[in-house]
Formats: C-alpha cells, structure tokens, sequence
C-alpha cells in the first residue's frame, strides 16, 4: 500500500498543472468554439446556429482588411527580419573583436515591450516633428514620411517597427546556427582553395537548415500575435487600415460587444497559427522518439 | 556583464589581413556593422534626448539634437503626474502593480515549471509524454481563442480587474513554457541517478529537493528571466483582464501615449516609455547571456 502511494506521488503532483491547462487551454478552446457557432452578441448564447459566424466575419470589409494586413506584414516581416538578421549573423562571423559588444546592440530591443516599441517609432516616424521634419530642415523641402498616418503605408510603419524590434534575436539565432557547424569541414573547405562566399552558400548554410526553419516558426506566430505593436503605434489606424486579426478580435470582444464575431476571429487566428506550427511541432517530437 | 567583457579584452590576434583588397573589406565589414548598430541604437537615442527637452526645444529643434538644456522635468512628470485617462498619478502606482504582478506570477510558474519538468523527465510513467505534448501545445496558441471565456472565468472566481486574476492568467498560461525548459534540461541527467538515489531509500520529494534542486540553478535563471520578460512586457492580459485601478505599467504607458485630451508631450511620452522598458532591459544587460539561452531554447531545442 505505502509502495503504491509512493509510485503515485509523480502523478498527484503533476495532476494540478495538467487539469488547469486541460481546462484552461482545451476547455477554453472547446468554449470558444461552440460560441463562434452561435449567434451570441454582447453575451452568450448556447444555441447552436452553424456557420453564421464565420459567414459575418468573411463577408465584413474589416476582416478582410485584417487578413490581407496580416499576410503583407507577415510576409515582409518575416522575410526582411530573415534576411537581415543572417546577413547580420554572417557579418559578426568575421572575428570581430567588439563581437560582445555588437550583439548587446542588436539583440536589445527583444527585451522590450512592443508597446515600448511602438512609442518610440510612432515618435520618430511622426510626421511634424520626426524624421520627416528632419530631413526637411537638411534643405530638402519636399522629402515626405507620413507612413504612420497614411492608410496605404500604415502597414509598412508596422513592418519597419517589427524589424527593429525582432531582427536581432534571428541574428542569435543564426549566429548560434553558424558556431555549431563543424570547423573541420570549413577547415578543409578552406585548404582545398574554396571562396568563402562558396563555403557559406554550399556547406555551411544548408547544414542550418533547421534553424531556418525555426525562425520562420518564431517569426510568424509574433507576426500572427502581433497585437501590442499595432494599438502603440497606429491603434489599428487610420480608420482600421492596419488592423490585424488581434485587433479585431480585441475590438469586437471589448468595445464591439460581439463576441460571436470575436469567437470566431479567434477560431480562424487559431487556425493559421496551426497551418503553421502542427506540422513542425509533430516532426519535432516524431524526431525526439526516434 | 559578460557581455561587455569584449570591450575591455586586449586586442585579439586577428588574422593578419596582407592585401589591400583584404583591408578594404575589412573596412566595408566595420561600416556596415556599424550602421546596422546606429540603427538599433538610434530608437533609444531619440528616446532618451526626447525626454530630456522641453516641449518648446522638441518643436523647434531636430529629433536627432542633443537637448540644448536639460530638464528632468518630463521624468517627473511621467512617474508621477501624467494623465492615463481621467486619472493623473503618472506611472508609478502601475509600475507597483507591475511589480505585484510580475513577482509572484514569474515564482509560481516557474517552480511549477521545474516540479512537472522533473517529473515528465524523470519518472516515467505511461502518458508522460502524451501530457507533456498537450502542455507544449498550449504554448503556441493564440491567447485570443482563451481571451473571452478567461474574462468569463475571472469573473466568476470573483477575480475579475484585479492583480491576483492577472497572476492566475499569467501563471495558467506560463505553465507550458516553464515545463518545456526545465524538461528539456532534466532530460539531459542520467535517470541513474534517481535510480542510486532511490536504493538509498530517498523519496520523491527528497531527490527533487537534494539533488535535482541544487543542480538546476542555469536553468532557474533562464526561466525566470524568460518569465518576467514576457509578464512585464504583456499587454494583451493587462489590457483585457485589468481594470482603473489594477492596470500594469504597459497599459497605462499606452493609455498615456494615446490619450487625446490637452497638449501632446512628446518628452513625457518617451520618458514613460523609458521607464515601462527599464526593468527588463536592465535584466538584459545584467544577465543577457541567459536572456538568449532562454529565446533560442524554445526554438533550438536539442
């Protein structure tokens, strides 16, 4: 009897963790769910009435808006942070002496909240008094950058913020990548009298592989969660021409009062984010079982 | 301070550059590095000179000037008398509730963490695993699709607008993060070792607490900075959980910012901003190398 106890302590003290994220993850999933298949307004009703929803929300200009936002950010962010953070990546792998220093720098604004973030652009992309009052008072009296304040190139403010924001942690990231290739092969790559541009392009990038890939991974479930950075710098605006999924969905669950819409919003963020992430998370635990 | 360490080091022996093609290049690598660092440098430049003008020198001089007189007068009036809304108190009482927050939030769920990562790691039992993937998995769910019936819950826990409800979300939904690291860490002890310990006659708690405990420090640190860099910086629990008076430093920073009433003070803007970014960048100057030990754990996971 006490041997039995004993062997069920592990699963007692584990018990607590797994029934609050079974409730508080799966059961909210659940709840959420079956909201966005009814047509609750400001409060929730249980009956069931299929896709209405989901038909709202397709056929509503601002989702679309939302959606489109999220692909053209998503794309732009992820791809410009990629590029530059491995160009940065492969710069700092020259045996640079201020290395430490360097990566201090670019790895900084990571630390930072996205609302801290998006105050600081939303200051220095300002349009009166920013960069663009800036380089006018260098003489050239025409040059404009009201992105932040444009509604077509809202989204592009969002993207340069992001960046910023975002570039420095896929440089540690390569960087890491970079260190942990095999120096003998780059030894022997670099007897046998190959460029070094070669060696980076044949050898030592396709072995990082993997770590492409989480990046990517990384990079675009910030992008679909990106929600502080757009109220801090635009509020989703003007008008709602740089909301993104996350903010309509904030906007029709606590302003809009219309959390059916706000469900399934949700369900459909969800769904993205699993497009995504299901196939890598499944490779990366057949991986560790193999 | 490690980080800083490459500054004072005597000059490495770099390998000898002969050509001059070589030390053109050498030069091209320096610019480049050095404006990529101007780039990330110039937000907080800006931030910091902003703060320490008057609003008259901000409208009439450049973004990128040094202030031609310093006022610590925005400082104070961020800390202290800015308006989030109707109410005129600056940031401090929210930096407080930050604090209240963040703190017992980043203990709780990382001593958690390390319980069911000691666990999933070492005392396998059927289903272990299949728990430890239901956990994983929360941690890449949009916390929108858990947003409205956690307000709900709240609500009905007699929770709702305060700080404890705010600890609770951030705990529930730290749970999988925290487990991944310190699984991910005890994975790598030989499970002999419970084994030895266990023919000594020492118990569940007794091996979690004499050996696994004091060998775990590294990964302590890893998740408690990861943690209170995520709680501090959230916006979307604070903003949707919190009410008036309860509300953490990046909510009311952003209620300061995008108040519409009165004049725009641009310097108090970035003096608050300063302030609400402090605390973790502070830890990330201390403690930086953990700081990327924590951001690419959860990506590199070996």
């Amino acid at each position: 009897m006490h041997a039995w106890l004993e062997r069920q302590i592990p699963k007692m003290v584990l018990a607590p963790s797994f029934v609050a994220i079974l409730i508080f993850v799966y059961g909210f999933i659940g709840w959420t769910a079956w909201i966005s298949l009814t047509r609750s307004k400001l409060l929730p009703k249980y009956d069931l009435y299929g896709l209405i929803q989901y038909r709202r929300l397709f056929a509503a200009p601002r989702w679309d808006t939302a959606m489109d936002n999220l692909f053209l950010f998503g794309a732009l962010f992820i791809g410009i942070a990629m590029a530059l953070g491995l160009l940065l990546a492969i710069l700092l792998d020259q045996r640079i002496r201020a290395e430490g220093v360097l990566r201090t720098i670019y790895l900084y604004p990571m630390a930072l909240s996205m609302i801290v973030t998006g105050t600081a652009w939303k200051w220095i992309m300002n349009p009166g008094l920013g960069i663009e009052a800036m380089v006018r008072s260098w003489g050239f009296e025409s040059f404009s950058f009201n992105w932040v304040i444009d509604p077509d190139r809202a989204i592009y403010a969002v993207v340069i913020a992001g960046v910023w924001q975002a570039s420095g942690f896929v440089m540690a990231l390569f960087l890491a990548g970079l260190r942990s290739v095999d120096s003998e092969i780059i030894k022997a790559a670099q007897i046998d009298g190959i460029p070094g541009w070669r060696i980076y392009t044949a050898i030592i990038l396709p072995s990082m592989a993997p770590i492409f890939l989480s990046a990517f991974i990384v990079l675009a479930h910030l992008a679909i969660k990106s929600f502080d950075l757009v109220v801090a710098l635009t509020g989703g605006g003007p008008g709602y021409a740089t909301d993104l999924p996350a903010t309509y969905m904030y906007a029709m669950a606590f302003s809009r009062g219309d959390i059916g819409q706000a469900a399934s919003s949700a369900m459909v963020m969800m769904g993205v984010v699993f497009a995504i992430v299901v196939p890598y998370l499944y490779s990366e635990l057949r991986a560790k079982h193999v | 301070m490690s980080d800083f360490s490459a500054f004072s080091a005597a000059p490495r022996a770099v390998a000898a550059p002969a050509r001059p093609g070589q030390i053109a290049l050498r030069w091209l690598l320096f610019s480049l590095l050095g404006l990529f660092a101007l780039f990330y440098l110039l937000p907080l430049f800006v931030m910091l000179t902003t703060s320490l003008k008057s609003l008259e020198e901000i409208r009439s001089g450049s973004l990128v000037s040094l202030p031609r007189e310093v006022t610590f007068e925005a400082w104070r009036t961020a800390w202290s008398g800015a308006c989030t809304g109707i109410q005129c108190e600056g940031l401090r009482p929210y930096f407080w509730n930050s604090v209240l927050l963040a703190v017992p939030a980043v203990l709780i769920s990382t001593f958690l963490g390390a319980a069911n990562g000691y666990i999933i790691a070492q005392w396998h039992f059927r289903g272990a695993n299949l728990i430890f993937s239901a956990m994983l998995f929360g941690c890449f769910i949009p916390f929108q699709v858990v947003l409205l019936p956690m307000a709900r819950m709240l609500g009905w826990m007699g929770l709702a607008g305060t700080i404890p409800g705010l600890i609770f979300a951030h705990v529930i939904y730290g749970i999988g993060f925290t487990t991944l690291f310190f699984r991910n860490f005890y994975v790598t002890i030989p499970s002999d070792l419970v084994k030895a310990a266990k023919v000594d006659g020492a118990g569940f708690f007794r091996i979690f607490w004499s050996i696994f405990l004091p060998l775990s420090l590294p990964i302590i640190v890893v998740t408690v900075i990861w943690q209170f860099t995520q709680i501090w910086n959230d916006f979307l629990f604070g903003v949707s959980f919190s009410q008036a008076g309860t509300q953490p430093v990046t909510v009311a920073l952003n209620n300061i910012v995008n108040s519409t009433t009165g004049v725009k003070e641009y310097n108090v803007d970035m003096a608050a901003a300063i302030i609400a970014g402090l605390p973790t960048l502070l830890v990330y100057v201390v403690a930086g190398k953990y700081f990327i030990r924590g951001l690419t754990a959860g990506s590199v996971k070996g």
